[in-house]
């Protein structure tokens, strides 16, 4: 078993184990450019990250909850939740209702081909 | 000799094992919590190495037939005989795949289960019905018989529903529990009917036999339609899916990630009903029972994801990822039977869709798994599932936090995870079929991704909480299950091309090869 194996999808081809050679040589990249930085800079000694102008917050109730985030999307997609949402109502008859229009449709579409 | 009556017997001791260990439960349970748990470990233990050891028979020799009551296991047809009377098991390639998957997952899950599930009461009969769960989904896989298929499916869906329910403190679960019950019986009820159709007008329950002798008539399709809905509403598929995050929430865990399993054996007899039963048919439209599946397929990836981005509940958001990426797999094996009258299609493309469709099933299964492994393990420590209300845990608990992080990335479909890997094959293929469901599945990959981004900053980033300052690392059974699930989904991630050679191709030929299937059984008749 060749674990080097090239995975062939029919129409191109993936080798994971190319990728994190790249991967690796990127990162020696990164490193190296990184090493030629300033030898004499250390964390802290008064300086401070530059946002703006403004104060860096602190860490105390610095995080965002989940339902913060992704407002802009749904918000946008209003319309399509305001549809999708209230039809998972949590009744189980309703569930059962769904398979059986599937199974309904289904079968005028298997007797008419 | 014991090699030889072991190896022989293989598919009847994968179902007696699980049988066996899930029977003696309540009385092992009586002996103690140290012989319960090493009960449990090794009715896992012996389960999974005969699931992967049938399934290495299986890809090295050919389909393994095993007949109960004949005089030799492979004796399919008595003498003087037309048409198999007995009950038989019949290990194809495919069913070997889905061996594999059962195995890995319920040794990973059982033993994370140990300390998961420590602190419960009623233990006994939580592992005696996990341990029929795992019988049921090994009998649905395995079994060559259409009313045994029945029986297990019927096993496992009760075996699951009592599971959805077990922490009965909990109202909501025991809701959980009765809408899967409801909704598996009703399913069920409808997978008996059309059995009944088919015993009545050819006289067999065999799979194998009834594939040789279908006619495609009226009831035919009939039976057809009771088959494949209920058992694609049992995976999950759009719009039957709402049961999904209702049940995949309540439960425990290691319950959950099993049912993820389960729901795949479902997907597993969906496409042997579609392909091995009926699809060798001139009669039967391939192009619109392909579409069926691609429908249901391209509703569940859309929906599912969009679905799950709001939710605040992570086990909710998760279960409706499940749906998400079913389909993945029903858009690989749609295309596939879409195009299985169309020998050059099927060859240029429709294989390697369908591979990327079954590649995905196992895959799925580990890093599914293994998020909601991660979640139990978020939920120990913390007792909540609020992704409001959680934060910071990267500080506490790393090492669940690289296993999300491996889970995530892989569902995703972030190199160089198995998820990938899979979704290539899907892409690449699916373009050459409609570019447009390529571009869908794409776009769902990456909504997937922005999703898990949100519960991993909610779950792990951020500062450390005062209200989690106990939170602290899991207790070792439960590392040593994800550890399990997510070196699967690394090794696989990392070195496709064996899995696809080895593993996936052998169950795309077994799927095709409805004709071999038959012979198996029914030799020239």
């Amino acid at each position: 078993m060749d674990v080097t194996q090239t995975l062939q999808t029919g129409s191109g081809a993936w080798n994971p184990l190319l990728w994190l050679l790249a991967l690796a040589v990127a990162l020696a990249l990164a490193l190296a450019i990184r090493s030629r930085g300033r030898k004499d800079f250390r964390e802290g000694n008064g300086r401070k990250p530059f946002i703006s102008g403004n104060e860096e917050p602190g860490n105390a109730g610095g995080h965002v909850p989940a339902s913060n985030l992704y407002w802009g999307f749904l918000e946008s997609l209003k319309g399509y939740y305001s549809r999708l949402v209230p039809l998972h109502t949590g009744v189980p008859t309703d569930y059962v209702a769904w398979l059986l229009g599937v199974m309904a449709l289904m079968l005028v579409i298997g007797l008419t081909i | 000799m014991m090699d030889t009556f072991v190896m022989r017997h293989l598919p009847a001791l994968l179902i007696a094992t699980p049988l066996f260990a899930a029977f003696l439960m309540p009385l092992v349970g009586n002996a103690g919590r140290t012989v319960r748990s090493a009960w449990v470990f090794l009715g896992a233990l012996l389960t999974s190495a005969i699931g992967l050891a049938l399934a290495w028979k299986v890809l090295a020799t050919g389909t393994v037939l095993y007949v109960f009551g004949a005089a030799t296991t492979q004796q399919a047809l008595p003498p003087d005989a037309a048409f198999p009377i007995r009950i038989m098991f019949q290990v194809d390639a495919l069913s070997a795949l889905m061996a594999v998957i059962v195995s890995l997952s319920s040794l990973g899950i059982t033993i994370y289960s140990l300390a998961a599930e420590s602190k419960q009461s009623g233990l006994e009969t939580f592992y005696a019905m996990l341990f029929l769960l795992i019988a049921g989904v090994l009998g649905m896989v395995v079994t060559g018989d259409l009313f045994n298929f029945f029986v297990f499916l019927e096993i496992s869906s009760l075996a699951g529903a009592a599971l959805v329910a077990y922490r009965v403190d909990d109202g909501v679960a025991v809701e959980a529990g009765l809408k899967y019950a409801l909704l598996s019986t009703v399913g069920a009820l409808a997978v008996l009917t059309a059995i009944g159709i088919l015993f009545a007008q050819y006289n067999a329950l065999n799979l194998a036999s009834l594939a040789a002798r279908l006619q495609f008539t009226a009831l035919d399709k009939v039976a057809l339609v009771l088959l494949a809905v209920p058992l694609a509403m049992k995976c999950g598929a759009v719009p039957m899916h709402f049961w999904t995050p209702d049940t995949y929430t309540t439960a425990p865990s290691s319950v959950t990630a099993f049912l993820v399993v389960s729901s795949q054996a479902s997907l597993y007899a969906l496409f042997r009903i579609l392909f091995t039963l009926y699809g060798h048919l001139v009669q039967f439209s391939w192009a619109t029972f392909g579409w069926f599946l691609i429908v249901l397929g391209v509703l569940s990836m859309f929906i599912g994801v969009t679905m799950a981005i709001p939710q605040k509940d992570v086990k909710r958001l998760m279960a409706y990822h499940a749906v998400s990426q079913t389909g993945y797999m029903l858009l690989g094996v749609g295309v596939g039977l879409a195009v299985l009258g169309n020998a050059e299609a099927l060859k240029t493309y429709g294989k390697t869709a369908m591979a990327g469709g079954l590649f995905h099933i196992i895959n799925h299964a580990m890093y599914k798994g293994l998020l909601f492994l991660t979640a139990g393990a978020i939920f120990l420590r913390t007792g909540t599932r609020n992704l409001n209300r959680l934060g910071g845990l990267g500080h506490t608990m790393p090492w669940t936090m690289v296993f999300f992080m491996i889970g995530a990335l892989a569902i995703a479909g972030v190199p160089p995870f198995n998820g990938f890997a899979s979704k290539l094959l899907i892409y690449e293929s699916v373009f050459r079929f409609s570019p447009f469901l390529s571009i869908i599945a794409m776009v769902v990959s990456i909504l997937t991704l922005a999703s898990f981004v949100k519960v991993f900053h909610s779950m792990f980033l951020g500062p450390p909480r005062a209200e989690f300052a106990e939170a602290r690392e899991v207790p070792a059974p439960m590392f040593i299950g994800m550890a399990l699930l997510a070196l699967f989904v690394v090794v696989a991630g990392l070195m496709p091309q064996p899995f696809i050679d080895h593993l996936i191709s052998p169950a795309v030929d077994a799927l095709v090869d409805r004709s071999g299937y038959i012979a198996a059984i029914l030799g020239g008749r």
